[in-house]
């Protein structure tokens, strides 16, 4: 589908559902659509980015296929959200990364591994001693200068897409700065309040409304922040002159390990219950981007649980390597992949917030 | 000869829709084996009420989801006086006696209101909100019938029943063109009225029954309703009687829903064909007042008319699905109307010299009236002389049919004045006991939800 198809398919929809409104009770996205008679591409890029898929709308629609009216909120939402990544990309060059998302960062993690490997193999680093440490393997200031390299770039393409839908939004920067807004939002985010019906969960994958997909979420992205947290106080401990290897009972292991812990089992939830997902529910052609990603944050965080059983063997050199470089493969693909879901959804809930009360 | 299937239950529902499912979820609770037989296919189950999105419900103080009070006796006026007083008031009583704890009951079956927001004609207070409108409400309903363990048929029309005194003994569905005999100890018909029987409404409508739309589902074709007083149930309500709605003129033929009606007739004026008008737009508040467009335009030739405002009206009723048809004058409006532009222009004219000045409120029985023109039009006159204008074409849309079956306080069917043993009605096809001409938005919901639950344990004495 082209663009501006999936553009006025959605307008269509939308004209449908504003005349309706039976479901203005499920989520952000009826209330705004309701503050508008008209919808503009920027429009309906704000409202895809509000929809969390949830299908309670899909489920609801007495319009819904194979009526007439063919009315479909959730899939038409999805596909428009992920032009709307391309759109917002930036460089824009990278925009077209989100065409065959799953093939292009399956290479990006290819290469990262089998560049690390060769660089590793070739300073005979690649057999590890009983004995030595991550820094026999990859001096420390390596590693700082790479990951803070990557990191400082993907922060900055992540920050320049989120400026590219603020400016869509008209609202100006000097709104960011609406303090309760903010704080609705970060907390509609983390809650993720749109996929929870009065504490019944959604009707992902199927219909029938259970907590399955908020739960492997919070898995997932509380996963994310403690792996992260873990790195940070990691950090701190070696400027403060404390180096690794810490003990499995220090706050950086403790934090890594229950991070480890929720990227594998929240992504593997996500992915089992997404394989039951009633196709109508969402776009199915953007499964390849959704499952890499899901595999990616899979792969790091049971590299690094691995990596932390194995650490006092000789098969460490080889597992932080993987490790490292499956990481740094993630990091890479952070603003190109569906990683930015989660950077439009809250500035769309930004909006949201800012918008519901002027 | 392959045996013909032989279906056996407790209970047989028929029908698919709200009524149906209340009483299949409180005969299985009173301890009976259900079986509803649905002549939708599953993706179009559940008649009529999916298009809904509320019920009429008593209350004294306000609640989690109306506000105000809305006190029996309020309830009970208002229906004397849509009907005329021509209601069975021991039935009626029963029914807005029922409908707060029929509130509780749904809650307690999965169904979920909402507070009430926009685009509501203000009914917040009387009536209560379906989160997701009535398909949900069904699906909610559906899945507790599956937890239950309640089989249902869909695709599955009935088509003939032997009844003998009033007395079920079988009857004969259709499943993909395959005949299925069906034998229960109790029946409850809860299929809704006859509005998708275009032949019947023509019998009762004559021609201009062609040029009707049908708001909801196609599978209302009144069959049982018409085996049952073909077998002696006293009917009530008049044929002719149906609750009619003046819909956009482009909606499908059947099952256009909620989302082809047009809240713009009071911002402007209808008009005919022959470009007249023919009635006062501006007679009352639109939520009073739209149920009588539909047979307004029914009246008129060719059954269609045309709203016709100009720019300053826009944004002021809720958006309709279909687009405006627009003109930068009235000559060019009626051009694309596809009317005569000098009669247009003519109404149009001798309208806004009759409009007197007033201060415009959309909201209240404003000032803005005409004056010495016929028909008049008393509230919201405005001259229509702010181009662009617009236009929308109206038809007659049917919501329901009231003719139905008489039934008793426990909703057995009248039989030649006796009580049927074991045939017990809810919903549609009864409602007519109770709603005779005229409507209170969302009693048919409540009827349904009441005497469906009554049906349903009744159902379920009855085939002890
Ligand atoms: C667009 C629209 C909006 C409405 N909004 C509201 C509202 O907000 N509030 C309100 O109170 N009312 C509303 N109504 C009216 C309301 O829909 C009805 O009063 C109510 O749904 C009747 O419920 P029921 O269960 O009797 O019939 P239905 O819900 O119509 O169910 C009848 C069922 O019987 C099945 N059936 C019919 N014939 C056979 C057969 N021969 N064999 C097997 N099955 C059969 C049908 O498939 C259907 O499933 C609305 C109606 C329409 C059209
Ligand atoms: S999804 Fe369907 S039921 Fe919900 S608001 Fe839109 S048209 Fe109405
Ligand atoms: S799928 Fe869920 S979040 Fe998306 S529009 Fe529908 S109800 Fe809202």
């Amino acid at each position: 589908m082209q663009l501006s198809d999936s553009i006025a398919e959605g307008q269509r929809i939308m004209t449908i559902c504003n005349s309706c409104r039976y479901c203005e009770g499920y989520c952000a996205v009826f209330p705004a659509m309701e503050q508008r008679l008209e919808f503009s591409h920027a429009d309906m890029n704000y409202l895809a980015n509000l929809c969390h898929n949830c299908g309670e709308c899909l489920y609801a629609c007495q319009y819904a296929p194979p009526h007439e009216f063919a009315v479909n909120v959730p899939e038409v939402l999805a596909k428009i959200r992920v032009q709307s990544y391309g759109q917002y990309a930036r460089p824009q060059a990278l925009a077209k990364s989100f065409r065959r998302n799953g093939q292009v960062v399956l290479w990006i993690l290819a290469l990262s591994v089998v560049f690390s490997l060769i660089a590793a193999a070739a300073n005979g680093r690649l057999v590890s001693d009983a004995g030595n440490t991550f820094y026999d393997v990859i001096p420390h200031g390596v590693m700082v200068a790479v990951f803070g390299a990557v990191s400082l770039l993907a922060v900055i393409a992540l920050a320049a897409g989120f400026a590219a839908f603020w400016r869509e939004s008209g609202l100006g920067a000097a709104r960011l700065a609406d303090l309760p807004s903010l704080r609705r939002a970060a907390w509609d985010a983390m809650t993720l309040r749109y996929l929870d019906q009065d504490g019944l969960g959604c009707t992902y994958p199927t219909g029938e409304r259970s907590q399955s997909r908020r739960i492997y979420h919070h898995f997932t992205f509380y996963g994310f922040l403690l792996c992260f947290a873990s790195t940070t106080v990691a950090a701190i401990y070696h400027f403060a002159g404390t180096t690794a290897p810490y003990p499995y009972l220090s706050l950086p292991v403790v934090l890594g390990t229950l991070g480890g812990l929720g990227l594998v089992i929240g992504p593997a939830g996500l992915y089992s219950v997404k394989r039951r997902r009633d196709p109508e529910l969402g776009d199915p052609s953007q499964d390849g981007m959704d499952l890499v990603f899901l595999s990616m944050l899979f792969l790091s965080g049971f590299t690094g649980l691995l990596l932390l059983g194995l650490r006092e063997t000789t098969a460490m050199s080889f597992l932080l390597v993987v490790h490292l470089a499956t990481v740094l493969a993630l990091f890479v693909s952070l603003p190109y992949g569906k990683f930015v879901h989660g950077i439009y959804r809250v500035a769309a809930l930004i909006r949201y917030a800012l918008e519901k009360e002027p | 000869m392959a045996e013909k299937k032989v279906l056996i239950s407790d209970v047989i529902v028929v029908g698919g829709g709200n009524a149906a499912l209340c009483a299949a979820l409180t005969a299985h609770e009173a301890g009976a084996r259900v079986l509803v037989l649905e002549s939708a296919p599953q993706e179009f189950r559940g008649g009529n009420s999916r298009h809904t999105r509320n019920l009429r419900c008593m209350h004294d103080a306000p609640t989690d989801v109306m506000t105000g009070a809305y006190p029996e006796e309020e309830y009970f006026a208002d229906l004397m006086r849509v009907t005329g007083g021509e209601t069975n008031q021991q039935l009626a009583r029963i029914t807005i006696h029922d409908s707060l704890p029929s509130t509780i009951w749904m809650k307690s079956h999965g169904v979920r209101f909402q507070p009430s927001l926009g685009g509501t004609l203000h009914l917040g207070r009387t009536n209560a909100f379906f989160l997701g409108g009535g398909k949900a409400l069904l699906n909610s309903y559906y899945a507790l019938a599956r937890r239950y363990g309640i089989e249902i048929l869909y695709d599955t029309e009935v088509t003939d029943l032997e009844i003998s005194g009033g007395e079920f003994k079988r009857g004969i569905a259709t499943n993909n063109g395959k005949e299925i005999e069906f034998r229960a100890k109790a029946l409850v018909v809860a299929s809704g009225g006859f509005e998708s029987n275009l032949e019947w409404l023509k019998e009762a409508w004559g021609p201009a029954a062609d040029n009707f739309l049908i708001r909801g589902t196609p599978y209302n074709k009144g069959k049982l309703l018409k085996i049952l007083m073909a077998n002696g149930a006293s009917s009530v309500a008049d044929p002719k009687q149906c609750h009619a709605v003046a819909i956009d003129g482009r909606a499908p033929k059947f099952d256009g829903g909620i989302v082809t009606r047009l809240d713009c007739v009071p911002l402007g004026i209808v008009v005919n064909n022959q470009c007249e008008r023919f009635y006062d737009e501006g007679e009352d508040l639109w939520p009073k007042r739209y149920a009588i467009w539909g047979r307004l335009v029914a009246m008129q030739r060719d059954q269609i008319a045309w709203s016709i405002i100009d720019s300053k009206a826009v944004g002021l009723f809720m958006p309709s699905v279909f687009p405006a048809i627009r003109g930068d004058s009235i000559a060019g409006l009626a051009a694309s109307l596809g009317l005569p532009a000098r009669e247009l222009e003519q109404t149009v004219g001798q309208f806004n010299r009759s409009v007197v000045p007033g201060s415009f409120d959309h909201g209240s029985l404003d000032d803005c009236r005409t004056e010495g023109l016929t028909p008049p039009k008393s509230h919201w006159a405005r001259c229509i002389d702010t181009p662009p204008f617009f236009g929308y074409p109206l038809r007659p849309g049917i919501t329901f049919t009231y003719l139905g079956v008489e039934v008793n306080e426990t909703a057995r069917v009248r039989f030649n004045g006796n009580t049927s043993p074991n045939i017990v009605a809810a919903g549609e096809i009864m409602a007519g006991n109770i709603l005779t001409k005229g409507y209170l938005g969302g009693f048919g919901m409540t009827i349904g939800t009441v005497f469906g639950r009554i049906a349903g344990k009744e159902a379920a004495r009855a085939a002890q």
